[in-house]
């Protein structure tokens, strides 16, 4: 019996998990796929923003505010990659304007600090490579960006460092409160706990549906992107941002915390909650755009496409309530979702409270946990003595990226462990070099097979049928 | 800081070729350094056979081949150390490297070699649209896990684009019992060898579809299939021609990219098209005495031709090392007309040289041309030529004699 249990482990989940380990309770995550991290977390634009957008007094404005306050410590605690980049909002004509003006206006009232509205002048003083043409923008010095699968996966590790427990494959197919607990089904296997948040993303509809709450919906608005080679990653320094439109906040050219450089996204409505496929007509519109913007992007540096699934309820604003018996949503979590998400983890432990979960503090609750790139970070000295003590750091297993060995078995045996080859690309960053993993992915999944006591064959890329090879040759 | 007279970096056939030529050229004090485990390079995973036609006048297997240069590596006592990585070249000549045993350590070296090859464009370079599931390799990947690993990557399986590896790959897959449904090449011609289409895709019944692409992948865990279509003369794919072919796997073999990220590391300058180092005519770059040759300098078809290259990077060195060779004044060859490019792309004066070129587009009864200006200096006649085969042109010392740079083109007709 677990004293809560998260569904969802996504950014929202995993932090609340490790915020609720701050107290002395027991706490379970529950993931229907076979690694953190898969969702939207996987899958965005890694911004942590200023907190210009959202509509004064809505749950957006003021968890985006708290959540990048709150950011850059978490991610020092976590050993994540952060960085404060500043964002720009860039305009090309009077209506543009207008709208930086409504942005500048709502983002003070927000509580938003040092935000400005800059001439071109300044713009490409800040970012020569921007379009002569925008002629205003918007400028936010405490806008960032950060590594937003490392956040999960690092709080993620963090929690069950302190005692949480991590349940993957389990797909939640039923909720059924009775005698003062939640039995939690998966058609064969049943997990209880007291308390349960619904931090499901795109299918947290589904989830609520499970307690009787039908009063939202969530549709997955795809966004597509496009990510360059690092010889193009300092294009720009900032975030450039176009002027935003209904759908979103539009195609945006930034740098990213591991130095490459990020384009999208695009913004499309559709059906399918697993439909992550990028389609031509996306790509086109990115380019696109992107040129516009920054008319030296360099397209052609592209290394890999995906695509994403924001969470887009019908009410306009995050979902957080109790709308059953010891049952919290947390629903409809889109942009700025991943920047909230560290207020929106104290936030639900209130709510929790309010409920009736005692929280006591937990003495032994440790927030730290060792950067996944410690070892890329060391000086040449500090890596040799590494390499005293475990050899396999001398050996290079990803050229590209120039990750070794002894990266991939510690992300394999650090918690929340490593089990697929996209698991061990999201902790160590092999395979998502220029090569596309051409060269290591044998050998990456010879490393699991051998780690993980499994067959060769076994290995799979994210999970499922995902596998690599169908057997021995002849 | 350790002192070598020459590292050569990598030791696949082009490193291994260099270094033999070095040594014969009296340089002793020579480190191969490997990434892998053994002495081959990406010959080791290449089992079939067809290597060393021109240099042995036999046909080899790629293990084979390699051993042939293997064994005289060894026979002549060169020093090589393996599973060492190379991280870093310098500019004045120091690199730096990584292994299990030594951690991270420099060496300053006289002269370099650079061998390090390439790699196979990759599916998020090529940007192709669609699903992201499990199933999906360049075609070297899947080599690697059939003839090394001795795993079965695909048992329904569809090929995007015709170069060589991808139609090995087809062969070597239907051997194994996959079912090859069909290799889709964009351009109206294919990049591979013609007597691979034919040992390789004619033989066992493939369908190689000019003209033709993959436009969206299907599938969520594991490939399900492709949609794939027709290309109109600017290669947009023609909506009407899609068609839909159940797979589970998908190979790609749409180029080779050398990989020249130690060559930036260390300031040299890069043919844009080549995507390799601008060398003169002992193949040394921009760099002096950092010295360039096989797949990282310019992708070749025959693993012969890379050896023949790189035992002249290899005697360049020496000859760097030993300090005989003047500095010359240059004569750069510019390509042009249907010439892609050249290598080497400039020539010393007093010296011929092999000129190695590609051209642009399938084209019969050309003359390759090469001009001084206005003036014809040398033409060679030219039945047919094709962008996958590599052509040759001899420069002879006396053409460079008064010239300030040279121009080599194809004249039609």
């Amino acid at each position: 019996m677990y004293d809560v249990a998260i569904i969802g482990a996504g950014v929202i989940g995993s932090l609340i998990a490790r915020e609720l380990t701050k107290y002395s309770l027991s706490v379970v995550v529950i993931e229907k796929e076979a690694d953190a991290a898969l969702g939207a977390t996987g899958a965005n634009s890694g911004i942590v923003h200023a907190g210009f957008d959202a509509k004064p007094g809505s749950l957006k404005a003021r968890f985006n505010v708290a959540g990048n306050k709150m950011m850059e410590e978490v991610c020092r605690q976590l050993g994540v990659s952060f960085k404060n980049n500043g964002s720009l909002v860039i305009g090309f004509d009077d209506e543009d304007k207008k709208v930086i003006e409504e942005l500048y206006e709502r983002g003070t009232k927000n509580g938003v600090e040092r935000l400005e509205v800059i001439d071109s002048k300044r713009l490409h003083e800040l970012e020569p490579n921007v379009s002569e043409k925008a002629t205003v923008a918007l400028y936010a010095p405490t806008g960032g960006i950060v590594c937003p699968y490392g956040l999960a996966i690092a709080a993620l590790g963090n929690a069950m460092d302190n005692g949480a427990d991590f349940r993957r494959c389990f797909e939640v197919k039923s909720l059924e409160f009775k005698d003062g607990f939640y039995e939690i089904s998966d058609g064969s296997e049943n997990i209880c706990a007291k308390f349960v948040v619904n931090a499901a993303g795109v299918f947290s509809d589904a989830i609520a549906r499970l307690v009787g709450d039908d009063s939202f919906k969530i549709t997955p608005r795809k966004g597509e992107y496009m990510l360059c080679d690092k010889e193009s990653g300092g294009i720009v320094s900032h975030t450039i941002f176009r002027t935003p439109s209904k759908m979103g906040k539009g195609i945006l050219v930034s740098p990213t915390v591991d130095g490459n450089l990020l384009l999208g996204p695009t913004a499309t409505d559709i059906d399918d909650k697993e439909d992550t496929s990028t389609t031509p007509e996306g790509l086109a519109v990115i380019a696109n755009e992107c040129l516009a913007d920054v008319p030296g992007v360099p397209t052609r540096t592209v290394i890999t496409s995906f695509a994403g699934l924001r969470s887009v309820d019908n009410k306009g604003d995050f979902i957080i309530d109790s709308p059953a018996k010891n049952f919290v949503n947390c629903a409809g979590i889109e942009s700025p979702g991943l920047t909230s998400a560290p207020a929106i983890a104290v936030y639900v432990a209130e709510l929790l409270e309010g409920l009736g979960l005692e929280l006591k503090k937990n003495e032994a609750f440790n927030p730290y946990r060792t950067s996944m790139h410690e070892f890329r970070d060391m000086t040449m000295e500090e890596k040799n003595e590494k390499i005293k003590k475990e050899p396999a750091y001398g050996k290079i297993v990803c050229r590209c990226e120039t990750i070794s060995e002894g990266e991939i078995i510690r992300a394999i045996r650090e918690n929340p462990g490593a089990v697929t080859v996209d698991g061990v690309k999201r902790r160590t960053r092999a395979t998502m070099g220029r090569c596309g993993g051409g060269f290591c992915t044998p050998t990456i999944v010879e490393i699991l097979a051998r780690e993980l006591g499994i067959k060769y064959e076994e290995v799979t890329k994210f999970g499922g049928e995902s596998v690599y090879n169908f057997g021995k040759v002849k | 800081m350790e002192h070598k007279q020459l590292i050569i970096i990598g030791g696949g056939p082009a490193g291994m070729s260099a270094a033999v030529s070095a040594c014969n050229e009296g340089i002793r004090d020579i480190l191969i350094i490997e990434r892998e485990e053994a002495l081959g390079g990406i010959l080791k995973q290449c089992i079939h056979n067809g290597f060393g036609l021109h240099k042995f006048g036999e046909q080899l297997t790629g293990p084979e081949y390699a051993e042939r240069y293997s064994d005289n590596v060894k026979e002549l006592g060169i020093p090589y150390i393996t599973e060492t990585m190379v991280v870093d070249v310098s500019d004045d000549r120091v690199v730096t490297a990584v292994n299990k045993e030594k951690g991270y350590f420099q060496i300053k070296a006289d002269a370099i070699i650079l061998a390090m090859g390439c790699r196979e464009r990759s599916r998020g370079a090529l940007n192709i649209p669609g699903a992201r599931p499990a199933g999906i390799y360049t075609a070297g990947t899947a080599q690697k896990f059939v003839n090394i690993m001795g795993y079965m990557p695909g048992k329904r399986v569809v090929i995007l684009g015709s170069g060589d590896i991808g139609l090995i790959m087809a062969r070597r897959m239907t051997l194994e019992g996959a079912k090859v449904e069909a290799v889709c090449e964009l351009m109206p011609y294919s990049g591979g060898l013609t007597r691979n289409i034919v040992q390789c895709l004619e033989d066992f019944g493939i369908p190689l579809l000019l003209s033709h692409t993959i436009t969206e992948i299907h599938g969520k865990d594991r490939v399900e299939g492709v949609t794939i279509c027709e290309v109109d003369e600017k290669r947009v794919p023609k909506k009407e021609t899609a068609r839909h072919i159940e797979c589970d796997t998908i190979l790609l073999s749409c180029g080779l990219i050398p990989e020249n990220e130690l060559s930036k590391s260390a300031g040299i300058t890069l043919d844009r098209v080549t995507s390799g180092a601008v060398v003169d005519g002992d193949r040394q770059t921009s760099v002096p005495g950092i010295f360039a040759c096989g797949n990282v300098l310019h992708v070749h078809d025959l693993v012969d031709f890379v050896s023949d290259e790189a035992e002249i990077a290899g005697k360049g060195a020496a000859d760097f090392i030993k300090g005989i060779k003047e500095e010359k004044e240059t004569v750069e060859i510019i390509p042009e007309g249907g010439v892609r490019y050249t290598v080497p792309q400039k020539v010393a004066k007093g010296e011929g040289a092999s000129l190695y070129f590609r051209v642009a587009d399938v084209y019969k009864n050309v003359t390759v041309a090469l001009y001084d200006g206005e003036n014809l200096i040398a033409k060679k006649k030219r039945p047919k030529v094709a962008p996958g085969e590599m052509e040759r042109f001899e420069i002879k010392p006396e053409y460079l004699e008064n010239a300030e740079k040279l121009t080599l083109k194809l004249i039609f007709g």
